[in-house]
């Protein structure tokens, strides 16, 4: 089964045109509603999650309603049917991030995805001589950094707590590379005992696009196998693993206007074929015997159990949508928004930007869409809790990046993020906001403390 | 407008300026609590001299409603029994777990009948009793929690 999906109203639009936001909106019913007291909507919170268009439900739905079945197993027209759709949105993803069919594992979302990659390589430690290079121990090292989200920090933490590996991580450089990774130390860091290198494509609170290349070059160098946190990258512009020569990335289908329960998984196909599996049991097997099994060939190897199907039909509607708008397009706009952002926020006395903020060519350069900052004198919670009262949503607190906040000395921020949605005015819409929190706490221009309560009528 | 509703002077003036902030010396119990949604965090101690809870002092760092919170727990508990600061604990858990449908009582909240208002915010239920799930604990590290048992802060 397949599905057409592209954008109702806005044609295909050429390279280099601007995004017609107004037509794009009116294929996401959700914008059309109301907040707190009818104010209308301003959703700035696509990093948590994007909201979906009514070609991703309606992919959805026509799946359910003519073709669902289990995937893989059934010998009636159903099975068939369903089977093509799910493989169908298969070839879809794995086109869209440049790799083969075959290197597309579907998850229940990224962070486990990142869990199946550290789970087998404790798991190839109890097999056999052939598994030696996932494997880790004592003496071995994973180097990760320190502005990951907790899931690409967490389970490489507890891998090496159950294999007595070494976890070591890059800091966040202070002054001129605020915001940016501190590669000084890279030699130091990334050495022979680097047995794996974990990063984000983009922070997911800083915005800050980190040098893969330079970073899988090092890798490369070492032996050390590359796994590749893309959930804030793919969904906002064209991204190509294999170009970018990462062993392992994720991502997740509810960033990118897909469903949620559902996250992509790519591993080089040798890697792949030669790793052992996480979860097991139906449809990973090859032969079982009571005493013993053996195991299919990736992906299936990693799809243990019956597996999500209608939410691999709507992401791959998602992926038809994005591309009829055009991935340049996307990030040309979203790119726009920032600036326009930072610029905003900037300009308020007492608004820091946590994250690359202006160049001195007044634009911002090598970040993306995720603007995090903290207003002097008005705890984030807060700064978040009267943007609501006007209907803008926004994330407050450490977006599951703990020791990064730690690292920079806050405990919290506030978080913007931009889709290709969002339009100037929902940028407009958040700076007003922002000084509205500081007139209500009395907090404008002032430092934190000390200055007059309330300041409403 | 709803900020209002949640944002009640006496919470900003608790927040302004809080009452019994500080961490202090003699103690018998002490909580250190933080929110993982949010990272928030309190450390709070009291002294107790026989039934008498004769200090609470505390030092964190959060939004205006968890520390006016904990301000507020200050001037209600300080100089009280434990077995006082239990029942005005419970009845502050039940405001805050009401949902905005628990109608307080000013005699035994004081100043903490402004958190009606925030009871409405799920999200931010967990702020206004970070302190008070600090005190429980402190309580029962002190060794005076029997009180404190049935009293369930989620």
């Amino acid at each position: 089964m397949t599905t057409s999906t592209t954008p109702s109203s806005a044609a295909t639009a050429p390279a280099d045109a601007p995004l017609d936001v107004a037509a794009l909106r009116a294929d996401f019913a959700i914008l059309t509603r109301t907040v707190r007291d009818e104010k209308p909507l301003v959703y700035l919170d696509s990093g948590a999650t994007s909201q979906r268009p009514r070609q991703v439900l309606d992919a959805e739905r026509r799946f359910l309603e003519t073709a669902n079945a289990a995937v893989h197993r059934g010998a009636h027209q159903l099975a068939e049917e369903a089977t093509d759709a799910y493989e169908g949105a298969r070839a879809k993803i794995a086109a869209f991030v440049g790799v083969d069919v075959g290197e597309v594992v579907f998850t229940k979302n990224a962070t486990e995805g990142i869990n199946l990659v550290a789970y087998a390589m404790s798991n190839a430690v109890s097999a056999g001589p052939e598994m030696e290079r996932f494997t880790l121990g004592e003496g071995d090292e994973v180097v990760i950094t320190e502005m990951e989200h907790h899931a690409n920090l967490v389970p490489w933490q507890q891998l090496c707590q159950r294999t007595g590996a070494t976890l070591r991580w890059f800091g966040v450089g202070k002054g001129d590379t605020a915001g940016r990774l501190d590669l000084s130390n890279i030699d130091e860091l990334i050495t022979e005992r680097t047995k794996v290198v974990a990063f984000t494509h983009q922070s997911n609170v800083l915005g800050t696009i980190n040098p893969v290349r330079q970073l899988v070059a090092k890798a490369r160098e070492v032996g050390a196998l590359t796994v590749l946190d893309a959930c804030q990258s793919v969904p906002h512009g064209p991204v190509n693993f294999r170009e970018l020569d990462v062993d392992f990335a994720v991502f997740s289908g509810h960033k990118m206007l897909g469903p949620s329960g559902i996250g992509i998984l790519y591993g080089r196909r040798e890697l792949l074929e030669a790793m052992p599996p996480f979860l097991t049991g139906g449809s990973m097997i090859e032969l079982v015997k009571m005493e013993q099994s053996t195991f299919a060939p990736p992906p299936q190897r990693f799809e243990a159990g019956v597996p999500m199907t209608s939410q691999a039909v709507g992401l791959g509607a998602a992926i038809d949508y994005l591309n009829s708008v055009g991935m340049d397009n996307i990030a040309k706009h979203e790119h726009e928004l920032t600036r326009a952002a930072v610029a905003g926020l900037s300009a308020i006395e007492g608004v820091r930007i946590i994250g690359p903020g202006l160049e001195a060519d007044g634009d911002v350069h090598d970040r993306g869409g995720a603007v995090s900052f903290v207003v002097d004198g008005v705890h984030p919670h807060d700064v978040g809790q009267v943007l609501d009262s006007l209907g803008i949503a926004v994330r407050v607190g450490h977006h599951c990046a703990w020791p990064l906040h730690r690292a920079l000395g806050i405990p919290a921020t506030v978080r913007a993020s931009f889709y290709l949605y969002n339009q100037p005015s929902d940028v407009d819409a958040l700076v007003a906001g922002v000084r509205e929190a500081q007139r209500f706490f009395g907090a404008t221009g002032e430092a934190a403390g000390g200055g007059q309560a309330g300041g409403q009528a | 407008m709803q900020l209002q509703s949640m944002y009640q002077d006496i919470i900003l003036d608790h927040y302004k300026n809080p009452h019994g902030r500080g961490l202090r010396e003699p103690f018998d119990g002490e909580s250190f609590q933080v929110n993982p949604t949010c990272g928030d965090e309190i450390t709070l101690r009291v002294h107790v001299d026989g039934d008498t809870i004769t200090d609470v002092s505390y030092d964190g760092q959060g939004c205006s409603i968890s520390q006016a919170s904990a301000s507020v727990l200050n001037d209600l508990v300080v100089g009280n029994t434990v077995e006082q600061a239990m029942t005005t604990m419970n009845a502050f858990v039940e405001l805050m777990q009401g949902r905005g449908t628990v109608e307080p009582d000013e005699d035994v909240l004081d100043d903490g009948i402004a958190f009606a208002g925030v009871a409405k915010y799920p999200a931010r239920v967990k702020c206004a009793l970070l302190g008070w799930m600090a005190l429980k604990a402190a309580l029962a590290s002190a060794g005076a929690d029997e009180a404190a048992q049935g009293v369930e802060v989620q």
